[in-house]
């Protein structure tokens, strides 16, 4: 795959309490805001991907771009 | 009717879960969102109370409230065997179904996965019929219960278990204890 742009993190960080007693160790739970929420409205006058790999990113604005690789569970990867 | 409730942060009795096992998350949410359920038998007898004779309306707002908190115990096992679990865990905990559409959510469906639905009470307006439901009701969950308990060896969870148990015991006891108020009111004199 082509290169991932370094936007700011498309995750956010939570923590749940966790009692002594649970019977599970802890998880760190994520959640994603994905770009459209940030910036509800496309303009034209933004950095575009070339058209072949626009198609296959499923769009034409690179800062409108939100991967889902499997670490993304984790929270890591963008 | 004038109803108000007054929340208590706290469990009516407490929940323990010693032994990571999200597979019993899986059975538990029967009690949670299924037929036989904390939500519907709460949701049961407090729709009930409007049509109810006097002397019973009390008891199904006594007994309907006490299901909420029961509700909330059933959550919270649910809740603390699934929330650390990973997708790869729950996967192997038979869970996988109920994660692609709720992740680590909570929800009000059965153990085969069918969401809760208002065919699963009656209101008959029959105060017979209707207490005759319930009293049946009772007996179902606390079959549950049994069927639950022998699923698990965490002594924990089980012990709040057989307490849940002992509750659809004493509410069926009550019911028919109702049944049995309603049959007096033949003996009384009504008053028009
Ligand atoms: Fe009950």
């Amino acid at each position: 795959m082509s290169t991932v742009e370094r936007t700011p993190s498309q995750w956010r960080v939570y923590r749940s309490y966790h009692s002594p007693f649970d019977p599970c160790p802890p998880r760190t739970r994520y959640f994603n805001v994905p770009p459209n929420v940030l910036q509800p409205f496309q303009t034209s006058a933004r950095k575009q991907f070339a058209p072949h790999e626009a198609l296959r990113k499923g769009t034409l604005w690179p800062e409108y771009f939100s991967p889902y690789p499997p670490e993304a569970r984790g929270g890591e990867a963008e | 009717m004038k109803a108000i409730w007054i929340y208590e942060k706290k469990l009516q009795y407490p929940v323990r879960v010693s032994k990571c096992d999200p597979r019993l998350a899986k059975m538990l949410i029967e009690q949670y969102g299924g037929a036989d359920g904390e939500l519907s038998a709460a949701l049961r007898y407090l729709n009930q109370r409007y049509s109810i004779p006097d002397k019973v309306i009390g008891l199904l707002t006594d007994i309907g409230t006490e299901e909420f908190a029961h509700l909330e115990m059933i959550a919270t096992m649910v809740y603390k065997l699934t929330k650390d679990a990973t997708p790869e865990q729950l996967r192997a905990a038979g869970l996988a179904d109920h994660y692609v559409n709720h992740s680590h959510a909570l929800f009000y469906h059965d153990a085969a996965g069918n969401p809760w639905t208002a065919t699963y009470i009656q209101a008959k307006g029959d105060p017979i019929a209707d207490l005759y439901e319930d009293i049946a009701a009772e007996e179902k969950a606390r079959a549950t219960y049994q069927w639950i308990i022998d699923n698990t060896d965490d002594p924990d969870i089980v012990d709040s278990l057989r307490f849940l148990r002992e509750r659809e015991v004493v509410h069926s006891l009550r019911f028919r204890e109702a049944v049995e108020i309603l049959k007096e009111y033949n003996h009384t004199k009504k008053v028009f």
